[in-house]
C-alpha cells in the first residue's frame, strides 16, 4: 500500500509551485489522486453525454424511445456507476484521512528547529523566534515584522495568534494554511525542506490592507541562518529595533488608512 | 383572494373593475398576481446582475493591470477593491440567483404547473416582494455611505465585520447585515407560499407523483432555506448588536467567539447552494425531457435523491472550516460527509445524461443552455471534490482554485439555468417567440469566455494565489510574467462576455416588440402551463376551464400515440374539442 501512496509523491506541480516542506509532496500526491479519479469519471461523463447528443440528434422519421428507467436492466446504468463513485470516495477519504492526520494532528515531538510564534495584525505578521538558546520568552528572542528566518531540514513547532481580527498564515510553498484567531494560540508544524526566499499570504481578509500583508520566509542553510541569529540576537534594546524592518507599502498604508487598533483593548 | 378574470376573450377583464383599487403603474406595484409579481424579482435580479457584472469587470480590470484608471470608475484603492468583491458576492448570490431562480420562477411557474390560479397567499407574496425591494436599496445604499460599502467578504468574518474600528466601514458593514437579513426575510414569505401553493392547490386528479420536477426542486429549495436561514438571521441581528450597541457575540476582546459566526453561515451557506441548484436543475431537466422527446429517467429517483441531497446538505457545512481553527478531528467527519454528497449529485447528473439516451434531439437555444449546464456543472462538481478531502484543502482553501470551483457551480446556476429557463418560458411569459440565431449567438459567445476566465483561475489557483488580493504583483511568487498573462486572458474573456450580454437584451427587445407570436403551446410540451394562453390571462386559465389532470409530466414518444406527446390535461380518449379557438 506504501507503494501505492509513493508513486502519487512526487514533484508533479514544481513548474507551477515549489515543493519546499516536508508534507508539500504528501498533500500533492493526494491532489494527484483526486485529479486521477475525478478526471477519469469526467471525462467518461462528458464523453458519454456529448455522444449521446450527436448520437441522437433528430432525424425525420425517427421517434424517441420510451424508457421510464424504473426496470432493474435500465436502473443498472445509474445503480452501477453510483456504486462506484461511493468506492472511489472511500478511496480519496482515506488518503486524505492519512495526510489530514499527519499534517494537522500529528505534532511531531521535541522539534529540532524549537518553537517560532507567528503574530498576525491589521497589517503585517510579527515572528518571534527563539533565538541562540532555541527557547521562546526568553531575552535572546529576535523579532521581526514580516520575516520569517528558518534553517532549512529542521522541524519547527509554530503558535499561531492574532491581535485583531482573523488571518490566515499561509506559505504556498509548504502547503501550509491556518487561520489565526484573536484570543487563541494555535500550534502547528513545519519542516522546510528547500532554501530559498517565499511568499507569506494572509490568506483571510482582514480589512483594508490586506493585499499587503506579504511577508516573506528565508529558509537559510545552518551557516547562514547562524550568522542570521548571531547578528540578529538583541544585545540590547537598540539592536531589537534594527531586526524590525517592516515592509514599506504596508507601513504607508497603515498610515493611510489611520492608525490600527491592537491588543485586546476595549472594542 | 384573486378575482378571476371574467371572460378569457376580453384579456383586460380586470381592467373593468380595478377602479376601486390602485392605478396605472401602481396597479403593478400593488399587484398580486404570481406572474406580476415573479416579472418584478426577475426585472429586479437582472438588474442586480447588472450591477454585480459591473463590478466584476472593475476588480478583474484592476487585477489584470494594477493601478490603472479603469473606465467608468477609476483607480481602485485596496479599500474599494475589497469593497466590490464582498459586494459582488453577496449580490450575485443573495439578490440575482435567488430572486431570479427560486422567487422569480418559482413565482412564475408553481401555480401554471400545478394548474391554479394563484398562489396561496397572494398577499404575502406581494409583501414579500416589497421587503426584498426594500432590501435591494438597502444593499444599494450600503456601496454609497460615508466610509464606502462593506469590504470584510460575503462571508462576514468576524471581528473584521462587528467592529467598525477594524474594518473602517461603520455604515457601510451594519447596512449590509441589514440589507441581507431583510433579504432572508423576503424570501422566507416567499417560501411559504412556494410550499403551500405545492400541497393545497395542485388541479384535480395531480398526485404527488404528477407534479413536474423543477416544482418539486423548487419546493424542496424553499424547504431548505428556511429550515437554515433562522440560524443565521439570529446571528445576523447578534452581528448587528455586536456593531451598534457594543454587545461581543462574536468578539473575543469582549468574551465572544468569532468562530460561532462561521457555523452559523456556513450551516445556512452550504444548504443554500443547494437552494439555487435545485431549481437549476429542475428547469434543465423539464428542458431536456422536453427537447430530447423522453420520458425524464428514473422520476423517483431524482425526486428521493434530490431530498437526500437537501438532508445531507444540512451535515456539510464545517467544510468551509477545515483550517479555520475548528478541531482537527471534526475535519475528518465533515469530509466524509462532504464526499458523501457527491453521490446523490452524480447520480443526478447520470439521470439526466441517460434521459438522453434513445431521444429525439433537438438543439434550440434553450436546450442548448440546458445541455451547457450540465456539461459545465460536471466542472465544477468534480473540482469539489478535491476541496472537500481536507488533506487537500489545507493547500487550496481560499485560493483561486475555490474561487473558480464555485464559479463553475454559480456561474452554471445562476446564469446559465437562468437563461435556460428564460429562453424556454419566453414565449410563455411574453407571447412572443424569441429569435433563433440571436439567441445562438449570445449562448457561444457566453459560453466560451465563460471557460476561458475560469480555468486560467483554476491554475493560478494551484500556483499559490489566494483570494482578495487587490494586487498581485506586489507578491513576488505571483508576479509572474505568465501568471500576469493569464489574468489578462480572464479579464479580456469577461469583457467579451459582458458585451454580448446586448445581444440578450437586443434579442428580448426586439422579439418582444416584433416576434412572432406565441401559439399556446410552441414546443409541445406536456406541463400545464402550456395549456393556457401566452402570456397567460390573469387567473391563468378561465375559471370554469381550470386544468384537471390525468397522467404525469414526461410522457413523451408514448408507444402507439400519433403524437409525441401527451399533455397532462388530456383525458386518455383523445383531446378534449377546444370551443375558444385558439390553436
Amino acid at each position: 500500500m506504501n507503494g501505492f501512496f509513493e508513486f502519487f509523491r512526487v514533484d508533479y506541480f514544481d513548474p507551477l509551485i515549489k515543493v519546499a516542506s516536508s508534507y508539500a509532496a504528501d498533500i500533492d500526491g493526494l491532489i494527484w489522486l483526486v485529479l486521477v479519479v475525478v478526471g477519469f469519471w469526467f471525462l467518461v461523463a462528458e464523453g458519454v453525454f456529448l455522444w449521446f447528443i450527436m448520437k441522437f440528434r433528430a432525424r425525420d422519421g425517427r421517434r424517441a424511445d420510451y424508457i421510464d428507467g424504473t426496470n432493474k436492466r435500465h436502473k443498472r446504468w445509474i445503480t452501477v456507476p453510483h456504486l462506484l463513485v461511493l468506492g472511489f470516495d472511500v478511496l480519496i477519504i482515506v488518503v486524505s484521512f492519512n495526510v489530514w492526520y499527519r499534517i494537522k494532528m500529528d505534532l511531531p515531538e521535541n522539534p529540532d528547529g524549537g518553537v517560532i510564534r507567528v503574530i498576525g495584525q491589521q497589517w503585517a505578521w510579527t515572528f518571534q523566534h527563539p533565538g541562540a538558546d532555541g527557547e521562546l520568552d526568553t531575552p535572546d528572542d529576535i523579532f521581526t515584522v514580516d520575516e520569517l528566518h528558518v534553517e532549512n531540514n529542521r522541524t519547527y513547532h509554530f503558535e499561531l495568534q492574532a491581535t485583531d481580527v482573523l488571518h490566515s498564515f499561509s506559505v504556498p510553498v509548504w502547503r501550509i494554511k491556518q487561520d489565526a484567531i484573536p484570543g487563541r494560540t494555535i500550534t502547528g508544524w513545519f519542516q522546510p525542506t528547500r532554501t530559498g526566499e517565499f511568499d507569506v499570504q494572509c490568506a483571510e481578509i482582514c480589512g483594508f490592507g490586506h493585499g499587503v500583508m506579504i511577508a516573506r520566509v528565508m529558509v537559510e542553510d545552518e551557516e547562514t541562518h547562524a550568522a542570521w541569529v548571531e547578528a540578529n540576537t538583541p544585545a540590547t534594546a537598540a539592536a531589537m529595533v534594527g531586526a524590525v524592518t517592516p515592509a514599506p507599502v504596508a507601513a504607508s498604508l497603515a498610515a493611510e488608512a489611520g492608525p490600527a487598533p491592537n491588543g485586546h483593548g476595549g472594542h | 383572494m384573486v378575482e378571476p378574470a371574467v371572460d378569457l376573450a376580453h384579456g383586460h377583464a380586470h381592467d373593468d373593475h380595478a377602479d376601486h383599487g390602485p392605478q396605472g403603474w401602481l396597479k403593478y406595484l400593488w399587484s398580486t398576481d404570481h406572474k406580476v409579481i415573479a416579472m418584478q424579482y426577475m426585472f429586479t435580479g437582472m438588474f442586480m446582475a447588472l450591477v454585480g457584472g459591473f463590478m466584476a469587470y472593475v476588480f478583474r480590470m484592476q487585477l489584470a493591470f494594477p493601478g490603472i484608471d479603469v473606465p467608468g470608475f477609476g483607480a481602485v484603492s485596496p479599500g474599494e477593491y475589497n469593497a466590490l468583491v464582498t459586494n459582488h458576492g453577496t449580490i450575485m448570490i443573495f439578490w440575482v440567483a435567488m430572486p431570479v431562480l427560486l422567487a422569480a420562477f418559482g413565482n412564475y411557474l408553481i401555480p401554471l404547473m400545478v394548474g391554479a390560479d394563484d398562489m396561496v397567499f397572494p398577499k404575502i407574496n406581494r409583501l414579500s416582494f416589497q421587503v426584498f425591494f426594500v432590501s435591494t436599496i438597502v444593499i444599494l445604499a450600503s456601496l454609497f455611505v460615508e466610509g464606502g460599502g462593506f469590504a470584510g467578504a460575503w462571508t462576514a468574518y468576524p471581528p473584521l465585520s462587528a467592529v467598525a474600528e477594524y474594518n473602517l466601514t461603520r455604515l457601510g458593514s451594519t447596512l449590509w447585515v441589514i440589507g441581507v437579513g431583510l433579504e432572508f426575510v423576503a424570501f422566507l414569505l416567499g417560501g411559504i407560499n412556494f410550499i403551500t401553493t405545492l400541497m393545497n392547490s395542485r388541479a384535480p386528479g395531480m398526485r404527488a407523483f404528477d407534479v413536474p420536477l423543477v416544482v418539486w426542486m423548487i419546493v424542496v429549495a424553499s424547504i431548505l432555506f428556511m429550515l437554515s436561514v433562522g440560524p443565521l438571521l439570529a446571528g445576523a441581528i447578534m452581528l448587528i448588536f455586536d456593531q451598534t450597541i457594543g454587545t461581543g457575540f462574536f468578539n473575543p476582546a469582549a468574551g465572544g467567539d468569532p468562530i460561532l459566526w462561521q457555523h452559523l453561515f456556513w450551516f445556512f451557506g452550504h444548504p443554500e447552494v443547494y437552494v439555487v441548484l435545485l431549481p437549476a436543475m429542475g428547469v434543465v431537466i423539464e428542458i431536456i425531457a422536453t427537447f430530447s422527446r423522453k420520458k425524464v429517467f428514473g422520476y423517483r429517483i431524482v425526486i428521493f435523491t434530490v431530498v437526500a441531497t437537501g438532508v445531507l446538505s444540512f451535515f456539510v457545512w464545517a467544510h468551509h472550516q477545515f483550517i479555520a481553527g475548528i478541531d482537527p478531528r471534526m475535519a475528518n467527519i465533515f469530509t466524509i460527509t462532504t464526499l458523501l454528497i457527491s453521490v446523490p449529485i452524480a447520480e443526478l447528473c447520470f439521470v439526466y445524461i441517460a434521459t438522453l439516451y434513445g431521444g429525439s434531439i433537438r438543439l434550440t437555444t434553450p436546450m442548448l443552455w440546458a445541455l451547457a449546464f450540465v456539461a459545465e456543472f460536471l466542472i465544477g462538481g468534480v473540482t469539489g471534490i478535491f476541496l472537500g478531502a481536507a488533506g487537500a484543502d489545507i493547500y487550496f482553501h481560499d485560493t483561486y482554485f475555490v474561487l473558480a470551483h464555485f464559479h463553475y457551480t454559480f456561474f452554471p446556476i445562476a446564469i446559465i439555468g437562468t437563461f435556460a429557463a428564460f429562453t424556454y418560458w419566453f414565449p410563455k411569459m411574453f407571447g412572443k417567440m424569441m429569435d433563433e440565431r440571436l439567441g445562438k449567438w449570445h449562448f457561444w459567445l457566453t459560453i466560451i469566455p465563460f471557460n476561458v476566465i475560469f480555468i486560467p483561475l483554476f491554475v493560478l489557483g494551484m500556483g499559490g494565489q489566494h483570494r482578495r488580493i487587490y494586487n498581485y504583483n506586489l507578491h513576488e511568487d505571483l508576479n509572474s510574467e505568465m501568471f500576469q498573462d493569464m489574468r489578462i486572458l480572464a479579464t479580456g474573456a469577461l469583457l467579451v462576455m459582458l458585451a454580448a450580454q446586448f445581444i440578450f437584451f437586443y434579442n428580448c427587445w426586439k422579439s418582444g416588440r416584433s416576434g412572432p407570436k406565441a401559439p399556446k403551446n410552441p414546443w409541445k410540451a406536456n406541463t400545464l402551463e402550456w395549456t393556457t394562453e401566452s402570456p397567460p390571462p390573469h387567473g391563468n386559465w378561465h375559471p370554469l376551464r381550470m386544468p384537471v389532470v390525468y397522467r404525469g409530466p414526461y410522457e413523451y414518444s408514448v408507444p402507439d400515440r400519433e403524437d409525441d406527446y401527451w399533455p397532462q390535461n388530456e383525458p386518455d380518449g383523445g383531446p378534449l374539442k377546444v370551443i375558444d379557438g385558439d390553436s
